[in-house]
């Protein structure tokens, strides 16, 4: 195959639209000066200031209790579902179910925000729960959504799934419900981890769902970073920005020394 | 037996309160009033009556608003996923044919950014836009232009944020496809005298066509519904109904009328994804 010039310089500028913001946002948190677009010589203060925003630090606590509560509850649920839609035979409600998993994967965010706290409001009025709203109401909504995303997960690595294993367990005399712990689950572990992740990950950079269903005294950390950002550029959200992808590129090569060791 | 439809009911419960629950609700609220009172909305049956009607329908009607804003994010959608598509094809192709360990680390590079948090990657682009920004000071001191561009809360700023946060997903339906594209077509094609362009548009391009559907549906309909992008980079009048909804519900407080207009935005949604579905199925 001939080498394409033309292929091969689209791709390199490709790269660098991709890189170039995320390279700006590292670079500008360790300027001195407060204009973030004039370079003024090397400094990390801006991290002592982040370090010291307890607003920042409140917030980065309650998203990753809200992250860690609905992508634990999602992957409950999302394997339930997508169990039900790959393993069970058809019966009256599966479709419904599966028209239940896969809208919410398209669904406008503003419209999920809007419906769910709508919901809130109506449930507290009838039957008093849920009180006020705030961190239990955004786990709700986050499990909502991100439970849709773990079913898609799970659904493939069902699919992929050789039945055998499970037939032959059940031949063996194994109960369902042993047959799903002892077989099937290791087996889907794998998608299970990648669920989580994914779910954690669409729940701590959720702002628009969150803004809607949460209440005074739980701003999780895009609200903030939303409200900070509004008002212009500040050199303390580029070290923040700095902080979160450090933790994301450690994170992913944890994640694939763990896979190749396996 | 019992067992089975406990595991059934669990998910089909949750679903069928927090998800399905929502929109009668979103439904029911669009046909009242908006009310000074807790909640902000008077209630749909009074004493037995039907007190509902299709008047926020018909405000959203006769306010030029959210037409335009209807239209405009059509148009801000459709354009961003044109520009996402020609930016995001000849990423794909040049993966797809890029050799085996080569080929891995630059899809890697490709979903990456996804990874990172959203906010702050259309964050990021406030600094390189503004009109002291990092783009005009490296135009002013090559000497391209005298003085600063205006390009931060414009329309072109919104185009430029959909298509950084949505590219991932424009580049890998396009790489599926791509990368299972049969070779021997191409040179074939080639072997018979087909110039590259002719090769191109009417062998790759064609096999290609599933993954570009698929990849401008998978940006299409999130630009279609978003709120931050214009919020933080466009300008007072980019328009999109995302944030029509959002002012009404947070600014105006007028929860009936932000509720007409999410059923409103929901058949904006639901059109597309019916077409891509009968495209799917003659495919």
């Amino acid at each position: 195959m001939r080498r394409s010039w033309f292929l091969i310089i689209a791709a390199t500028l490709g790269f660098l639209f991709l890189y170039i913001p995320i390279g700006s946002l590292i670079l500008f948190s360790f300027n001195e000066s407060k204009l973030v677009t004039v370079w003024a010589g090397f400094s990390t203060k801006w991290y002592g200031e982040l370090l010291r925003d307890e607003q920042v630090l409140g917030a980065v606590w309650i998203s990753a209790r809200i992250a860690f509560a609905s992508a634990t509850l999602a992957v409950v649920l999302g394997t339930l579902a997508a169990f039900v839609l790959v393993r069970m035979r058809a019966f009256w409600g599966k479709p419904i179910l599966r028209g239940m998993t896969t809208a919410p994967l398209v669904m406008p965010e503003v419209i999920t925000g809007l419906s769910l706290l709508l919901l809130f409001v109506s449930m507290e009025r009838m039957i008093g729960w849920p009180a006020g709203r705030g961190m239990v109401t955004i786990i709700i909504a986050h499990t909502t959504f991100c439970l849709a995303y773990v079913a898609v997960v799970v659904q493939s690595r069902l699919v992929d799934m050789d039945e055998s294993l499970e037939e032959a367990a059940r031949d063996l005399g194994a109960a369902p419900v042993r047959v799903f712990f002892d077989v099937t689950l290791p087996v889907i572990a794998p998608a299970l981890v990648a669920g989580w992740l994914l779910a954690f990950t669409l729940s701590l950079d959720d702002l628009v769902v969150a803004s809607f269903t949460s209440g005074p005294g739980a701003s999780t950390l895009p609200m903030v970073i939303f409200s900070k950002v509004r008002l212009g550029v500040s050199p303390d959200i580029n070290a923040l920005a700095t902080l979160i992808i450090l933790v994301v590129a450690l994170g992913i090569v944890i994640a694939g020394l763990v896979m190749r060791r396996k | 037996m019992s067992r089975r439809w406990i595991v059934i009911a669990i998910p089909m419960l949750w679903l069928g309160i927090f998800f399905l629950l929502p929109f009668i609700e979103v439904a029911r609220i669009s046909l009242v009033d908006p009310a000074i009172a807790r909640p902000p909305y008077t209630p749909l049956f009074e004493d037995g009556a039907f007190m509902g009607d299709l008047e926020n329908y018909a405000f959203l009607l006769s306010d030029s608003l959210y037409i335009n804003s209807y239209l405009s994010s059509i148009r801000i959608a459709a354009v961003s996923t044109v520009l996402a598509l020609l930016v995001g094809y000849p990423m794909a192709y040049a993966i797809a044919r890029a050799p085996e360990p080569r080929r891995t680390i630059l899809l890697f590079l490709v979903i990456l950014p996804f990874w990172t948090s959203f906010l702050l990657r259309v964050y990021a682009w406030i600094g390189l836009l503004k009109g002291n920004g990092v783009i005009n000071n490296v135009l002013l001191w090559m000497g391209v232009i005298d003085e600063p561009l205006v390009m931060l809360q414009t329309d072109f700023a919104v185009y430029v944020g959909i298509v950084y946060t949505y590219l991932p997903f424009m580049i890998l339906p396009l790489y599926a496809t791509l990368v299972k594209l049969d070779e021997s077509l191409m040179e074939a094609s080639a072997d018979l005298g087909a110039s590259r362009a002719s090769t191109f548009l009417r062998i790759t391009l064609p096999l290609s066509l599933p993954g570009v559907v698929a990849g401008c549906m998978l940006v299409f309909i999130p630009a279609i519904g978003e709120y931050v992008i214009p919020a933080l980079l466009g300008g007072p009048d980019t328009l999109m109904i995302g944030r029509v909804l959002w002012d009404e519900y947070f600014r105006n407080r007028d929860w009936p009328v932000a509720s007409a207009v999410a059923i409103a935005m929901l058949l904006l949604i639901v059109l597309p994804i019916l077409w891509m579905q009968k495209m799917q199925e003659r495919a």
